[in-house]
């Protein structure tokens, strides 16, 4: 067998409820790190603020996908019916943003959903199907009922002793390094 | 303190301020389970082994799928002339069947969209059930406007893509409107159903051992790994997509009734009929979730996460949308004797008294008085009668749409045009088997797809609660 290394991910720290993991992760940014996530069965109300992390950036990608939308909508329907083929139908105008009001409006919304979706998935650098935190030995609870508190070897103020400690000091569980493969 | 003193000696008119009673809301997961009992139960479903039960209904269900096959076959192979449209009753079985289906659903998005916009909690445990009978039944629907055609090959002109005709959709046409309005529901259905399942596929993955279910599951599930920064951009993805699905659901059933509505014949071209056929259409959905989970329920043991508050709060609903489309009913009659058009009064005496008589009795009947029966306690508390009376329901909302469509088309201005329509057993045949083609998705979703979501549940539990109770 060939000997695998490894290089050190970061310090996980384990949490069994809602409350601990909100109070730990509030002393965590005071504490001043930066590179550093918290792991939770469902969204906890209000986690954002106590980490410090501003509003979610996905609305702007849902305007942008809304405004094509629209744009798309409106420009097919006046290329096809009065610019490359103009037709006339029950003696209505050629073009008029009244009576294609459900295909641009449907447009909006059918291009603001790809943008909102898409945009998450941009924003969470997803797919993403490896990542070194999935070698946590009980990664599988963090979908289940429990809470990590992960500080990564990145962070500018890690120390692994120090940090072990911190951790233990707001009381966090079965502390461990997540360390990952490679070859 | 001070408040109350001056209340008593300075102005003893005012009554002392008195707080309200408390209200205890009934729990929404009954029996103070934990979080590992809820990832239990729902996994359970889709890795245990697949039960006897579900391979007897998925024969049967795919049998009965084959009756669409075989229909649609005949008809592709044949004409259009093998269902039994005639003239003047041009749209026959088609129109009633699609627009019975889209109608279904309305429910699923109303309970994933509009009740997330109104913070209803009690939506958490049905709302993935509902949204894949929304997606299955516009892909049932699908099917008759696509195969009404004639040749079904040339269904793509309905696109606005370049063919060798140089031609273009006409984009005045209601039935064009009804392309980009139910291509973009089922779209936008499938996207949201989709991106709320991605976080309970995840923990299916992390819990499985066969490698075919890790790739399985591991593809789906895009790699998300429970962080707080990616349920941040969930939440916020999940919220804008109920946003969007909101007036989506209200345009989709709107744009529908367009296809009666603006045309110019008698029954149709009123301005009643997108409230009405909205409200319409979430009465049936309602009715269709109430039928599939009643069964779900018992059979998989989930009486502490469909609680009797969810089966009360859709019969609530049903009570209030089925009394909408009785006021509709009502309206309609009213507009046309007050209206003082001949042919509109003619239209809807003939509805009630015509050549179709019957299938407007069945109609009220089921739609207007079987909900009725919910305002009791004890009717709501009795499961089997509450699944009876939403195939009341189910049955109803199929003969409204017959009813508009039939009686309307079939007595003309000229009774020199007049003509009956009856169905063909090929119609017969085809719309029977669409019930077996969205039981077959139906059971696939449940074998392979987690059937609720779970880290929405786990949301309304006391444990999500980070402040402990103290808000």
């Amino acid at each position: 067998m060939t000997k695998v290394m490894d290089i050190k991910y970061g310090l996980s720290a384990t949490f069994n409820s809602a409350k601990d993991l909100f109070e730990a992760a509030g002393k965590v940014r005071e504490e001043g790190f930066t590179n550093w996530e918290c792991y939770t069965p469902m969204p906890v109300h209000g986690l954002d603020g106590q980490m410090g992390l501003p509003r979610s950036k996905v609305p702007c990608f849902t305007l942008a996908g809304g405004i094509t939308g629209f744009c798309t909508g409106m420009l097919i329907v006046w290329y096809m019916n009065a610019f490359d083929y103009p037709l006339i139908v029950g003696g209505k105008p050629y073009f008029s943003p009244i009576y294609p009001f459900p295909v641009f409006y449907e447009l909006t919304i059918l291009f603001s959903a790809f943008g909102t979706l898409f945009g998450m998935f941009f924003l969470n650098g997803l797919p993403r199907h490896n990542h070194p935190v999935m070698e946590h030995p009980k990664f599988g609870k963090c979908g289940d009922d429990k809470y990590f508190i992960v500080i990564e070897v990145e962070d500018p103020k890690f120390d692994d002793d120090e940090t072990q400690e911190f951790l233990k000091g707001v009381g966090g569980k079965s502390i461990i390094m997540i360390r990952e493969p490679i070859d | 303190m001070s408040a109350s003193t001056q209340t008593e000696t300075e102005t003893p008119a005012i009554l002392k301020k008195v707080d309200p009673a408390p209200w205890e809301e009934p729990p929404l997961v009954l029996n103070n389970r934990s979080f590992g009992w809820v990832t239990e139960k729902i996994c359970n479903v889709v890795e245990s082994k697949t039960p006897a039960w579900w391979w007897w209904c998925f024969i049967t269900a795919l049998f009965v799928a084959s009756f669409t096959g075989m229909g649609l076959v005949y008809l592709v192979s044949t004409g259009v002339g093998v269902w039994g449209n005639n003239n003047p009753v041009n749209w026959g079985w088609a129109i009633v069947n699609f627009v019975f289906w889209i109608g279904i659903g309305h429910a699923g998005t109303l309970i994933s969209a509009v009740l997330c916009l109104l913070k209803q909690k009690w939506r958490t445990s049905i709302n993935r059930a509902s949204e894949a009978m929304t997606v299955f039944a516009v892909l049932c629907a699908g099917i008759f406007p696509l195969f009404h055609v004639g040749r079904v090959w040339f269904a793509w002109w309905l696109f606005p893509l370049p063919n060798a005709n140089a031609i273009w959709p006409q984009f005045r046409s209601p039935l064009e409107w009804d392309v980009f309005a139910v291509s973009t529901y089922a779209t936008v259905s499938i996207l949201f159903w989709y991106m709320g399942m991605i976080p309970d596929l995840a923990v299916i993955r992390d819990r499985a051992k066969q490698r075919w279910r890790k790739i399985f599951y591991g593809i789906l599930s895009m790699g998300w790994r429970h962080a707080n920064n990616h349920w941040r951009n969930f939440e916020m993805a999940y919220l804008i997509l109920a946003g969007l699905s909101t007036p989506l659901v209200l345009s989709v059933h709107t744009i529908v009734s367009f296809d009666f509505a603006v045309a110019n014949l008698p029954g149709w071209h009123t301005t009643i009929f997108p409230p009405y056929f909205v409200a319409g259409a979430i009465f049936s959905g309602f009715g269709m979730v109430l039928t599939l989970l009643l069964p779900l329920r018992s059979v998989f043991g989930l009486h502490d996460l469909i609680t009797q508050k969810h089966i009360d709060n859709m019969c609530k609903i049903i009570i209030a949308t089925g009394s909408l489309v009785g006021y509709a009913y009502s309206m309609e009659f009213f507009i046309a004797w007050y209206g003082a058009n001949s042919y509109e009064g003619f239209a809807f005496i003939n509805r009630a008294f015509g050549n179709y008589w019957w299938s407007y009795w069945i109609m009220i009947s089921c739609n207007v008085i079987s909900p009725q029966l919910f305002w009791f306690r004890k009717i709501r508390e009795n499961t089997p009668l509450v699944w009876i009376i939403s195939i009341f329901v189910n049955i109803g909302m199929w003969f409204e749409r017959f009813v508009i469509a039939n009686t309307t088309l079939s007595r003309d201005f000229l009774p020199s045009s007049w003509g009956y329509y009856s169905p063909s057993i090929v119609d017969i045949f085809t719309f029977a088997g669409t019930f077996g083609f969205f039981s077959v998705l139906f059971l696939l979703f449940l074998r392979f797809l987690p059937l609720m979501p779970m880290a929405e549940v786990k949301m309304v539990m006391p444990q999500a609660d980070p402040h402990g109770g103290k808000h």
